[in-house]
C-alpha cells in the first residue's frame, strides 16, 4: 500500500508516494535520484548509504522512510553552497582520500558530522567515529589526513 | 632519457571532484523508462539434482514479467547455455544439477526488486541431494565425488590454449615445473624442512556489488552497461552465448565501485542479456551483498613445501599447491599457472619441482583476487624461509639476501629476470623497521617482535592493449581505451602519459570510458598490467600523432624533424619556444580549417614463450616482475592472543613511478586488505553452507585496524620497455603482508602459525602447546 510521505531533504520538502516497507535508501535513490546514497550491504554494516539525519550520520538502508517524516535529511548533493565544494570535500580531494569513490559520500558526511560534534578530534577519536564506514580500497590513512586538513580549514 | 614534465608528478585524480560530490556514474544510477529488475532463486544444497520446478504461481503474480529456468535456456536455439573464461563449465542458470549453495536456479524479472523477490517465494524446486566434496585435498584424490563429469576448454585466451578437455577428475588443471634434480638434492641435504600452509577462501568485497543493465536499442542491438573489469571479454562472451556477431553487442563500463578481481570475465552479463532479449525491455540485476558471497571468492589454498638445505644454503625445493576453485573454474587455471611457477620463490634454487593444481569442489566459484594466487604461495614460502633461517640460526634477512635473484639470473622457469628490485626492496624494508636495531621492549603480558618477508609476482603475458588517441585542433585530446577506472587511477596515469608524449597539459587530456563500439580491445583491467600495457599503447598512439604534427611543423618552420620539441601545447625548435607554433596553428597549416582531428592508434602485445607442459620452462614466461617486501612490528597480548600491528612498511618495486603519490596509495590500500586477510577474514563453511555470508558476520578492516605507523616505500627500478620506465603496482602491496606478520608473531612469541587467518585462538593454542602450564585455562579447539 502506497502512502504519501513528506520528507525534508537537502533543505527542500519532498512529497513521495512510498510503500510502508520502503527504506530511506530506497526513497532517496529510487524516488529522488540522489545517487550519492549507495547500498553496500543493506544491513547497516558498511556506511556507504550514510546520510545525515538532523546532522547525525545514520544508515539509510536501515531506516524506514516513513519514520523520518519532517526530519532534516542531508546527502552530499546538499553540501556546499552555490556550486562550491564543502571544506570537507575539499579536504578529501586535497588529501586524495578516495580511490573508487563508492564509499566517499558516506565518509564525507560522517566527517562533517564528526567535526560539528568535536571540532578538533584526536586521531583515535576520529577513528572511533569513522569505524562504521568501510573503504575496501583502503584509503583510511588518507581519510584520517583529510580529517586533519578539514579540521585546520575550520580553525 | 630527457627529463619528463608530467610523468613523475603526483597530479590529482581526474575524477576526484565527481567522486566527492557523488556525481560519478555507476551502473546503479542509470535510469531508463520501463526498467525491470531481477531476483534469482538460488540453490540451498551444495550438490543436488533438480527434479522439478513449479513456477506458475510466480508467473501469475502481478508485476512479474518473466520467470526463467536453466532448462528453458538450454532449449533456446542459438544460445550457448554454458560460459566461462577457461572452461565452459558454468550454466547461465542451473540446468539439471546445482553445484554449490547459492548456485542460480530460477530468475524472476519484475517491475521492481521487491516484487521480484516476493515472487521467488512462490517458486518450488524439488531437489535430490547428491554426494558432496568440500575439502580441496579430498577433491583432488581419485575416487572422490565428481563436481563435473567432463570439462571443455573455452578457447578464448592465448595464454590458456594449453587447457585440455578432461573427465573423471576434479583436477581441471595441473601445472608442472621441473628444474634440476630435486630428489638428488633431498638425498644430499643435511637438513630437510617440510611444512604445510593454508589460506582460506575469502571475499573481495568491492563496496559496489556486481550490477549489470541490458537493453535493446531501436536497431535491436544488445546494449550492456556493466560493472566489469573486462569489457572486451564480456563482448566476446556474449557473442558466443547469444550467437550474435560482435558488432551487435555494445558493452559500456562507467566507473566501478571497486573490483579487486571480482568483476572479471562474465558474471551477470549472460543472464541479464538473455532476460532483456526475452522481455524486450531494459533489465537491471544488482546483486545483494549476500549474493556477492555466493558469486565469486578468493581461492582457498593448501601449499606443501619440502626444502633441502646443505651448508646453510637451499639446494632444492618441492612445492605442491592445491587451489580450491569451487564449483566453476572461472579463471582458476590461469591463477594456478601464473602463481604456480613462482611458488618456489624469487630465489636461487638449483633444483625445483612444482605441482600446482586447480581443483573443483562444491563451494562458490573462486576467481581472480588482487595478487592472483601469489599471496597464497608467498604465505607458504616466506613463512618457511623464516622457519629455516631460525632453525639454522641465520638472520632471516641475510638468508633471503643470500638467495635473492639478481639482474639477469634465471628464475625457476629459466626466464632471466630483469628490472628486479628484490634486494633493494628487502634492504629498504629492513632499514625502515630498524631490523638491526635493538629488540622492541616487552612487558609482562604483551610481547613484541619484528618480521620481514619478500616475494615477487610476474605480469600476465601474453596480453593485448589497444588504444586510439585523438587530438583536436584546439590541442585537446581524447584517449580511447578499454581500461576500466575502478579506483586505481588509470584515467589519471594514462592522461599523464598522453600529455607527456604530446606536449600538452594534463587537463587537456580526456579519457573516453570503455565502450566496445568505440574503444579497442584490451585483455583485462587486472593483474597490475594497465600502466605498462595500456600505458605503452597510449604512448605509441600519441607518438604517431606527434609524428604527423612534427611533419607539418617542420615544413612550416623550415626546421629539421629531430630538432622539434612538443611542450606546453606548442611545437618549436629546441631552445626557441617563443618562435614555435601552437597546436591550433599546426592544425590550420595541415587542414586549413578548425575542428579537425588527428588520430593515432596502436596495439601493444608483448609475447611470451609458453611454459613447457612437462617442465614448466620458458625463456620468457613474463614481460616483467614486480618484487615486494613487507616489514612489520607486532605486539601480542599473551593473555588474549590479540595481535596489534604497531608498525607496518610496504615496499614495492614499481619501476619509474608515473604518479608517485598514487603508487603509495596502491601499496597501502592493498596492504590494508591483506592485513584483513591475514588477521581475520575467512569464509567459514559447514557442510557447504556459508556461516558468515553477510557484512554483519564477515569483518573487513576498518579505520581502527590501521597500524599506528603505516608507510610505504617505492623502489623505482626502471623497466627498459615500460612507458617511461614504469611497471605495475596494483597488487604489489598484497603480496608479502601475511608472512611478514606471521614472522613477527613468531619473533614475539615463539609461536609459528601456518594457517590463515591468524586469530587470537590460534595464538593462544600455540602458546599453550609451546608452554603447557598446569592451571592455564583450557583453550577451545
Ligand atoms: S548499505 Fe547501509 S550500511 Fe551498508
Ligand atoms: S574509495 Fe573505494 S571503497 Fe573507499
Amino acid at each position: 500500500m502506497k502512502q504519501e510521505v513528506l520528507l525534508r531533504v537537502n533543505g527542500r520538502d519532498e512529497k513521495l508516494f512510498l510503500e510502508d516497507a520502503d527504506t530511506l535508501l530506497e526513497a532517496l535513490r529510487d524516488h529522488l535520484q540522489l545517487w550519492s546514497v549507495r547500498e553496500g550491504c543493506g544491513v547497516g554494516a558498511c556506511g556507504t548509504c550514510t546520510v545525515l539525519l538532523d546532522g547525525r550520520p545514520v544508515s539509510a538502508c536501515f531506516i524506514l522512510a516513513s519514520r523520518v517524516k519532517g526530519r532534516e535529511i542531508t546527502t552530499v548533493e546538499g553540501l556546499g553552497k552555490e556550486g562550491a565544494l564543502h571544506p570537507v570535500q575539499e579536504a578529501f580531494i586535497e588529501q586524495r582520500a578516495l580511490q573508487c569513490g563508492y564509499c566517499t559520500p558516506g565518509f564525507v558526511l560522517t566527517v562533517k558530522a564528526l567535526l560539528e560534534e568535536n571540532p578538533s578530534p584526536t586521531r583515535a577519536a576520529a577513528a572511533e567515529y569513522l569505524e562504521g564506514n568501510l573503504c575496501r580500497c583502503g584509503c583510511y590513512p588518507d581519510i584520517l589526513r583529510a580529517v586533519e586538513a578539514a579540521k585546520e580549514a575550520k580553525d | 632519457m630527457s627529463k619528463t614534465k608530467i610523468v613523475g608528478q603526483s597530479v590529482h585524480r581526474k575524477d576526484a571532484a565527481r567522486k566527492v560530490t557523488g556525481r560519478i556514474l555507476h551502473v546503479g544510477n542509470i535510469e531508463m523508462p520501463g526498467l525491470l529488475q531481477v531476483a534469482v532463486l538460488r540453490s540451498p544444497y551444495p550438490h543436488a539434482r533438480i527434479i522439478g520446478i513449479q513456477k506458475s504461481r510466480a508467473e501469475a503474480m502481478e508485476g512479474v514479467v518473466l520467470v526463467l529456468t536453466g532448462a528453458e535456456i538450454a532449449a533456446m536455439p542459438d544460445v550457448d547455455p554454458y560460459f566461462g573464461p577457461a572452461f565452459k563449465d558454468q550454466p547461465i542458470l542451473a540446468i539439471d544439477r546445482v553445484l554449490h549453495v547459492g548456485d542460480p536456479v530460477v530468475a524472476v524479472v519484475a517491475v521492481d526488486r521487491r516484487r521480484a523477490e516476493d515472487a521467488l517465494e512462490l517458486i518450488e524446486v524439488d531437489y535430490e541431494p547428491l554426494p558432496v566434496v568440500l575439502d580441496v585435498l579430498e577433491a583432488a584424490k581419485s575416487g572422490s565425488p565428481l563436481v563435473h563429469q567432463e570439462f571443455k576448454p573455452a578457447g578464448v585466451f592465448a595464454d590458456l590454449d594449453h587447457m585440455e578437455a578432461g573427465e573423471k577428475s576434479n583436477v581441471c588443471y595441473h601445472f608442472k615445473l621441473r628444474t634440476g634434480d630435486v630428489e638428488a638434492a633431498f638425498r644430499e641435504a643435511d637438513r630437510i624442512f617440510e611444512d604445510t600452509f593454508t589460506s582460506p577462501p575469502a571475499q573481495h568485497m568491492p563496496m559496489e556489488p556486481h550490477v549489470t543493465l541490458v537493453y535493446l536499442d531501436e536497431d535491436e542491438k544488445v546494449n550492456v552497461w556493466t560493472a566489469t573489469q573486462s569489457p572486451s571479454f564480456v563482448r566476446t562472451q556474449l557473442s558466443t552465448t547469444l550467437g550474435l556477431p560482435m558488432n551487435r553487442i555494445r558493452v559500456r563500463v562507467p566507473y566501478l565501485g571497486g573490483g579487486y578481481g571480482a568483476k572479471l570475465y562474465g558474471k551477470l552479463e549472460p543472464l541479464v542479456a538473455l532476460l532483456a532479449l526475452e522481455t524486450r525491455r531494459p533489465v537491471r540485476y544488482a546483486l545483494s551483498r549476500e549474493e556477492e558471497f555466493q558469486t565469486i571468492t578468493k581461492h582457498g589454498a593448501v601449499a606443501r613445501l619440502k626444502t633441502a638445505v646443505k651448508d646453510g644454503v637451499i639446494t632444492g625445493r618441492r612445492c605442491e599447491v592445491f587451489f580450491d576453485t569451487g564449483a566453476y573454474a572461472d579463471i582458476g587455471p590461469r591463477i594456478v599457472h601464473k602463481s604456480g611457477y613462482t611458488s618456489a620463490g624469487p630465489y636461487r634454487i638449483p633444483n625445483v619441482r612444482i605441482d600446482s593444481f586447480c581443483v573443483y569442489t562444491n563451494k562458490p566459484p573462486a576467481g581472480a583476487f588482487r595478487g592472483f594466487g601469489v599471496p597464497q604461495v608467498i604465505w607458504a614460502y616466506e613463512s618457511q624461509m623464516d622457519i629455516i633461517s631460525r632453525e639454522l640460526d641465520i638472520d632471516p634477512v641475510q638468508f633471503r639476501m643470500h638467495h635473492a635473484l639478481e639482474e639477469g639470473e634465471p628464475f625457476a622457469t629459466g626466464t632471466p629476470v630483469h628490472s628486479f628490485g628484490l634486494k633493494e626492496s628487502l634492504e629498504q624494508a629492513a632499514e625502515a623497521i630498524e631490523w638491526s636495531g635493538p629488540r622492541p621492549q616487552n612487558n609482562a603480558t604483551k610481547v613484541r617482535g619484528k618480521g620481514i618477508a619478500s616475494g615477487v609476482k610476474a605480469v600476465l603475458t601474453p596480453s593485448i592493449s589497444g588504444a586510439v588517441v585523438m587530438m583536436n585542433s584546439d590541442g585537446s585530446v581524447n584517449v580511447l581505451s578499454s581500461t576500466v577506472e575502478m579506483g586505481q587511477g588509470s584515467d589519471t596515469v594514462l592522461a599523464q602519459i598522453a600529455a607527456e608524449e604530446l606536449g600538452v597539459c594534463f587537463d587537456q587530456v580526456h579519457l573516453v570510458q570503455p565502450d566496445t563500439d568505440v574503444t579497442p580491445y584490451d585483455t583485462i583491467t587486472a593483474g597490475s598490467r594497465s600502466t605498462y600495457h595500456m600505458g605503452n599503447a597510449v604512448r605509441m598512439a600519441s607518438m604517431k600523432i606527434k609524428a604527423q604534427l612534427f611533419g607539418v611543423a617542420a615544413r612550416a618552420l623550415e626546421a629539421n624533424l629531430e630538432d622539434l620539441v612538443a611542450r606546453d601545447g606548442r611545437i618549436f625548435v629546441s631552445g626557441s619556444q617563443e618562435s614555435g607554433m601552437s597546436m591550433r596553428d599546426v592544425f590550420l597549416a595541415k587542414f586549413g580549417s578548425l575542428g579537425t582531428t588527428i588520430i593515432g592508434e596502436a596495439i601493444f602485445e608483448p609475447r611470451a614463450i609458453p611454459t613447457d607442459p612437462e617442465t614448466g620452462r620458458s625463456e620468457k614466461c613474463t614481460e616483467y616482475w614486480f618484487p615486494s617486501a613487507s616489514a612489520a612490528e607486532v605486539e601480542v597480548d599473551l593473555e588474549t592472543g590479540q595481535v596489534k600491528v604497531v608498525k607496518f612498511l610496504s615496499v614495492g618495486d614499481t619501476g619509474t613511478a608515473i604518479n608517485p603519490r598514487h603508487c603509495h596509495q596502491q601499496l597501502l590500500g592493498a596492504a590494508i586488505t591483506q592485513l584483513g586477510m591475514t588477521l581475520f577474514e575467512e569464509m567459514v563453511f559447514e557442510e557447504g553452507q556459508l556461516l558468515n555470508g553477510s557484512l554483519l558476520d564477515y569483518q573487513i578492516p576498518s579505520v581502527k585496524d590501521l597500524p599506528e605507523h603505516f608507510e610505504s616505500i617505492l623502489v623505482e627500478v626502471p623497466h627498459e620497455t615500460g612507458p617511461f620506465g614504469a611497471k605495475g603496482v596494483g597488487e604489489t602491496g598484497t603480496l608479502t603482508v601475511s608472512p611478514a606478520i606471521a614472522n613477527a608473531i613468531e619473533d614475539a612469541t615463539g609461536v609459528r602459525i601456518r594457517d590463515l587467518p591468524i586469530t587470537p585462538e590460534k595464538i593462544l593454542r600455540g602458546l599453550a602447546e609451546k608452554d603447557p602450564k598446569p592451571g592455564r585455562a583450557e583453550v577451545p579447539q
